[in-house]
């Protein structure tokens, strides 16, 4: 009997564990969007921050945050593809894929701020570029590949094995069959992870403080040559992303409306992080919906 | 296309894919070696350069690194840092690990079965909320509510560790639940048949049999909360000294760094004894690391 009563006493406390963590992350988010939503309007989203006034909105650090992006993903998504390709398809198990696979391992538990003294250290200092959106991709290059690698890799091993051998056996070679069988039959699981890594890129905020800046110049988005320091598509001007602004609102902020603007801030953040996340998951079944069918 | 698949030398032989994806991988390698050897020389400088010993670095509280000579002359103890972020994250992973474990065991093994079609997909899309947005409503909620209802300034050690054992859930949750999940299914029936209640086979059979799992989730929890920066430097007040109660305010390595990295001339030993923060930082990563591979070592050779 007593083994009865501990079972149930246990079945409520997991029902309530579950509860509390369910409560907290909802609460959590619903609080943002709520309070955030309000302050969300088409004037916030393009127009540019205020320094001491009120009134100012976001439009240039959403256009850092993507473009940042952009910029850090066309580093990547090939190194990361090439690097799982090998993991998956080439690397035998020696010493050498020990310490490729313990390279990856060190880079992913890195701390993101590491990774900013890090770019720092090399692409801000080094390269004499200064605080730009070209260092501050490269560091979150660093942050990402681990997590696209590992993406790559496991897509990869989820395509059938007799796909490979079909191919194979018809005389293609390994890199024929790599590209034109493999790589295209891991295409769901592939963009699923761009598309998670992305979200990620949208959210670093400490790697970015040390690299592409604290600040961002004066945009004139007529402007389309990349070589002039006002042009928005410079890669060598230094950027304040979304993430990085709601900390330094919150920290050195004089804007008297700072609430509005950090609440604001951080629901669009929220938004497109799990527009990202919610896409990622989506995305990938429909492509393999599609593909499956033809 | 055509001119892709030109570019891939798809018709000739097959080396090339071989070198660009070995040299893929030597790149990844390189960058790892050339990240660990510039924080290490870097954050050497202290000892080597200005001096410092090793051991007053980490076991002195004495923080006056802008002061002359004569007024107790410059010192670089971090122990008041190392104390902040060890006190912080390992509460916040007391307070994290339990909960987290409760609701894996909910999600894989008594959830109804809309319990794990929602669930483990909301938390897993629930992971990618950044840092600085728990920071953030750390900040704006949690903050005054310790202020007003339990005391203090309301920036404290208890803001700080409650945001991350928020923001370490996703991650413990997650790893928690896929260990539980990849169990084979007949051990717990074999316990169902011995005659044991669900939470005996939960307590004797499921969790003992999925422990290095959880514990890899709970080590990677540890580690994240002890690398962020951002969300706990905006909660915690960030005063040098060390705490007196959850109530006081506190100061980690990774808020110093992110506090005066800008601020600092470099070179100079202030901003030398932040690069040593951040090898410290990258030291303890490889303690993680370690970690995780000797708990999935004993893990294997348990079963």
């Amino acid at each position: 009997m007593n083994s009865r009563i501990a079972d149930r006493i246990a079945t409520v406390m997991f029902w309530a564990g579950a509860l509390v963590v369910i409560i907290i992350l909802g609460s959590l988010t619903g609080y943002v969007l709520y309070h955030g939503g309000k302050s969300i309007s088409w004037d916030f989203l393009t127009k540019p921050p205020q320094v001491v006034r009120a009134g100012g909105g976001i439009g240039p650090q959403i256009f850092n945050s993507f473009y940042l992006l952009v910029l850090s993903m066309a580093y990547t998504i090939p190194m990361g593809l090439l690097v799982g390709i090998y993991l998956a398809e080439y690397a035998g198990s020696n010493r050498w894929t020990e310490i490729v696979r313990l390279s990856i391992e060190t880079l992913n538990s890195l701390p993101s701020i590491v990774v900013g003294l890090f770019g720092l250290l090399v692409f801000v200092n080094m390269t004499g570029w200064g605080y730009s959106l070209i260092s501050g991709a490269l560091a979150l290059t660093v942050i990402n590949l681990p997590l696209m690698i590992r993406i790559t890799e496991e897509s990869i091993r989820g395509v059938p094995a007799s796909l490979r051998e079909a191919s194979l056996a018809l005389g293609a070679n390994r890199w024929q069959t790599i590209i034109k069988v493999v790589l295209p039959g891991a295409f769901p699981g592939l963009v699923s992870g761009a598309i998670i890594t992305s979200g990620r890129v949208f959210g670093e905020a400490a790697a970015l403080l040390f690299t592409a800046g604290m600040s961002s110049p004066a945009l004139d988005f007529s402007n389309w040559n990349i070589f002039d320091s006002s042009s928005p598509l410079n890669p060598f001007r230094p950027a304040e992303t979304l993430a990085v602004h709601i900390w330094k609102v919150n920290t050195e902020g004089l804007i008297p409306d700072l609430r509005r603007v950090a609440d604001g801030s951080a629901a669009v953040l929220i938004l497109v992080v799990l527009g990202f996340n919610l896409a990622a998951r989506y995305l990938g079944r429909i492509i393999y919906r599609r593909m499956s069918a033809t | 296309m055509n001119l892709l698949y030109k570019a891939l030398n798809l018709s000739g032989s097959e080396k090339l894919g071989r070198i660009l994806t070995t040299g893929a991988a030597a790149i990844a390698i390189i960058s790892t070696i050339t990240i660990v050897f510039f924080i290490s020389s870097k954050g050497l400088s202290t000892f080597l350069v200005n001096g410092v010993s090793v051991k007053d670095f980490l076991f002195s509280t004495h923080w006056l690194p802008d002061r002359l000579p004569e007024e107790g002359g410059p010192q670089v103890g971090v122990l008041v840092f190392i104390f902040g972020s060890l006190t912080v994250s390992l509460l916040a992973v007391l307070l994290s690990a339990p909960l987290s474990v409760a609701c894996a065991v909910f999600i894989a093994e008594i959830a109804p079965n809309w319990g794990q079609r929602v669930l483990q997909p909301a938390i897993e899309i629930l992971a990618g909320i950044p840092s600085v947005v728990y920071g953030y409503i750390g900040l704006s909620v949690l903050v005054p509510f310790i202020r007003n209802n339990i005391g203090g300034l309301g920036f404290s050690v208890l803001a700080g560790f409650l945001v991350l054992s928020v923001m370490i859930l996703p991650t413990i949750v997650s790893i928690s639940t896929d260990t539980l999940r990849a169990l084979p299914g007949e051990w717990k029936e074999a316990a169902y048949a011995l005659g044991a209640t669900r939470w005996q086979a939960i307590r004797m059979v499921l969790l003992p049999a999925a422990r290095s799992g959880i514990m890899t989730g709970i080590v990677l929890g540890l580690a994240r909360a002890f690398g962020e920066a951002l969300a706990v430097q905006m909660v915690i007040g960030n005063t040098r000294k060390i705490p007196g109660s959850i109530l006081d305010p506190v100061i980690t390595l990774t808020s110093a760094i992110t506090m005066d990295m800008g601020n600092t001339p470099m070179g100079s030993l202030w901003n030398n004894s932040l690069w040593s923060m951040g090898l410290l930082l990258l030291i303890m990563s490889f303690f993680f690391i370690v970690m995780i591979r000797f708990i999935a070592l004993k893990g294997g050779a348990a079963r």
